[in-house]
């Protein structure tokens, strides 16, 4: 079989297929996420859902993905494959794809899944759509990707009708996790791919992990209290932290704020940052420019603080409060305090002169 | 010692806004720029190109109004650049744009380090930088903030989800590079100067890269987009307070807690 893809007979092409990655022991979130999606892709199409575990001794984490709702995993051991390497995982990933051929491969898109997958796409030939918030099945049995297309205002429907497999990124939190039933059975298969030492051809020199600073990543929280150019001044973001710290939430920030430099492109919601969908977001000092909102909008409540009614954010709101957030995040604070040091549940926030 | 910065023209994010009937983004008359990720990866190879003796050279393949960012690196300090600009490639996706850029570098030749932006802010797909690498058959490190040249290997500090890495790999090899890693500098008056004298944009057909016409294109990409659907955003409760501080919080946490969004 030849690198291109162009096929008279598609139906050679079947099974979903998921790309797992691992992370201190378990799997990334975003694994688990797409392996619930690819569960009912899976099942529309009346095709396997397999996962995809390059790595050195993974078998239990082969064995414990398969509770989330696989049907069989295929894992790759070597001790080439202990950490993520752009080539020899390019290289396993094409292989076992020419091997086996599946109709669909999903990767989250995290910074490894995107690696991986332009390299592959182009070492296939194939069509790769990235950031998917959404798929279908149409009326000829292709996938239909959707992703947000410029600023997440609109949404494009991408196929890839000629070329197998057809292959998508999902972001982290874009799909709910299947609760895991370590009940659940399924298959687990060795497959082997000759690799090379020259297939080592980039050296992990460093690794320095992210200190947990402040606790909770924005990604993790339940609560996302969120800073925008209304903050002004990179200090305030301190108003942010301490709001965040009563309600047991993380703090965020527009693409403004990190472009001012105030706070680290990590904290970034949006188009160019990340996705999250908080039980609540707390929208403070951003206005709700079109690639804020890719990265918010699926958040259960938004909360927004703006001194601007006209502020278009207010326009998804669930709640607002129109008013100057140096009044108001202090106000919130402080009656947070007041029910924290002697509210009943249910009663009525105490007023901070009350205590 | 030479360094090939991919770049692309994209209209400038922050000018863009909603067309408030039809609810789509408004392209007429939004100024250009340089992919601002773009921007860092140029700002990455000026940078070696101080310490180190290098030939900066800049690619992008799009329609001749890609001249302006084109003349912009150069007047940053990019010693040239080389403009892939054909009719044919109009409606590439990643697969087509990747292997075009691919084969323009060939034709360029003796190249150490290719640097390319994390992702574009049009597209936003981060699949080209990979793509060149997979059809060059490079080394790759993607998501990069910091570039040394060591020994004649890349080194190069990667940012993950979970910390920084630092890689290493042998010449050449690309990079892609973080969004906001670092300010690109402005065009000096000299780069300026050698911009008016001209000869520094070469403009390359198909034909003469010797790029295949059955591999590039709409006709030709794996993927096409088969419609857009403005998203209307579900209706909220919106219940939005204002007037006194005081009252506008005690009534919003008296909803909260009554929601239960938020425990008292």
């Amino acid at each position: 079989m030849t690198d291109g893809h162009v096929l008279e007979d598609k139906s050679h092409f079947r099974g979903v297929w998921v790309f797992l990655e691992g992370r201190s022991g378990g799997l990334r979130d975003v694994s688990t996420q797409l392996i619930g999606e690819g569960r009912r892709l899976a099942d529309l199409r009346g095709t396997p859902l397999t996962g995809i575990l390059p790595g050195h001794g993974v078998d239990a984490l082969a064995e414990r993905a398969i509770g989330f709702g696989l049907d069989r995993v295929i894992v790759v051991d070597d001790p080439m494959l202990e950490i993520y390497r752009s080539r020899p995982y390019a290289q396993v990933m094409a292989q076992l794809v020419r091997r086996q051929k599946p109709e669909i491969v999903l990767f989250g898109a995290s910074k490894n899944g995107r690696d991986l997958g332009g390299r592959l796409h182009a070492i296939l030939e194939t069509g790769l759509a990235a950031d998917c918030v959404k798929f279908d099945i149409d009326a000829d049995g292709n996938l239909d990707m959707i992703r947000p297309s410029f600023g997440g205002k609109s949404l494009a429907h991408i196929l890839c009708k000629k070329h197998r497999p057809q292959m998508a990124s999902v972001r982290r939190n874009v799909f709910v996790a299947p609760p895991h039933n370590p009940d659940r059975r399924g298959e687990i298969v060795h497959e082997r791919v000759e690799l090379s030492p020259q297939d080592l051809d980039a050296k992990l020199l460093e690794f320095d992990e992210f200190t947990k600073e402040g606790g909770l990543r924005p990604e993790e929280a339940d609560i996302v209290v969120s800073g925008g150019y209304g903050l002004g001044d990179p200090k305030n973001f301190q108003l942010l932290q301490d709001l965040a710290d009563r309600l047991g939430g993380a703090i965020a920030a527009s693409r403004k704020a990190v472009d001012s430099g105030w706070v680290p492109k990590t904290l970034q919601v949006g188009q160019t940052g990340m996705t999250v969908r908080p039980k609540l977001y707390i929208a403070v000092g951003i206005s709700g420019a079109v690639q804020h909102l890719a990265g918010m909008q699926e958040s259960d409540k938004i909360l927004v603080i703006n001194i601007d009614p006209k502020a278009p954010l207010f326009e998804i709101a669930d709640y607002g409060i129109v008013g100057d957030l140096f009044e108001v995040l202090p106000e919130m604070i402080r009656q947070l305090d007041a029910l924290k040091g002697g509210g009943v549940a249910g009663q009525p926030a105490l007023p901070a002169e009350a205590r | 010692m030479r360094i090939i910065v991919c770049i692309k023209q994209v209209p400038k994010a922050q000018e863009l806004q909603v067309d408030p009937v039809t609810q789509t983004l408004k392209r007429v008359g939004v100024p250009s720029e340089i992919n601002p990720p773009d921007a860092n990866a140029l700002e990455i190879a000026l940078t070696l190109k101080d310490r180190h003796a290098a030939e900066v050279v800049v690619l992008s393949m799009g329609p001749t109004s890609f001249d302006e960012s084109l003349e912009r690196a150069v007047a940053m300090g990019a010693d040239r650049s080389v403009l892939l600009t054909d009719r044919i490639l109009g409606g590439s996706d990643t697969v087509p744009t990747a292997y075009a850029l691919s084969e323009t570098i060939q034709k360029i030749g003796g190249y150490d380090l290719i640097l390319t932006g994390e992702e574009t802010t049009d597209a936003s797909t981060g699949h080209v930088g990979p793509g060149i690498a997979g059809h060059l058959d490079l080394p790759q490190i993607t998501y990069v903030s910091e570039v040394r040249i060591v020994d004649n290997t890349v080194r190069a500090r990667r940012t993950a989800e979970d910390g920084t890495e630092w890689w290493q790999t042998n010449m050449p090899s690309l990079c892609t590079v973080n969004f906001g890693c670092n300010k690109p500098r402005s065009p000096t008056l000299t780069g300026k100067i050698r911009v008016k004298r001209g000869g520094v944009i070469v403009h390359w057909s198909c034909a003469d890269v010797g790029i295949d016409p059955k591999k590039v294109g709409l006709l030709n990409s794996p993927t096409i987009v088969a419609k857009v659907d403005t998203i209307r955003l579900p209706p909220r409760a919106g219940r939005i307070f204002s007037g006194d501080a005081k009252e506008s919080v005690r009534a919003l946490l008296d909803a909260l807690i009554r929601d239960r969004v938020v425990a008292p």
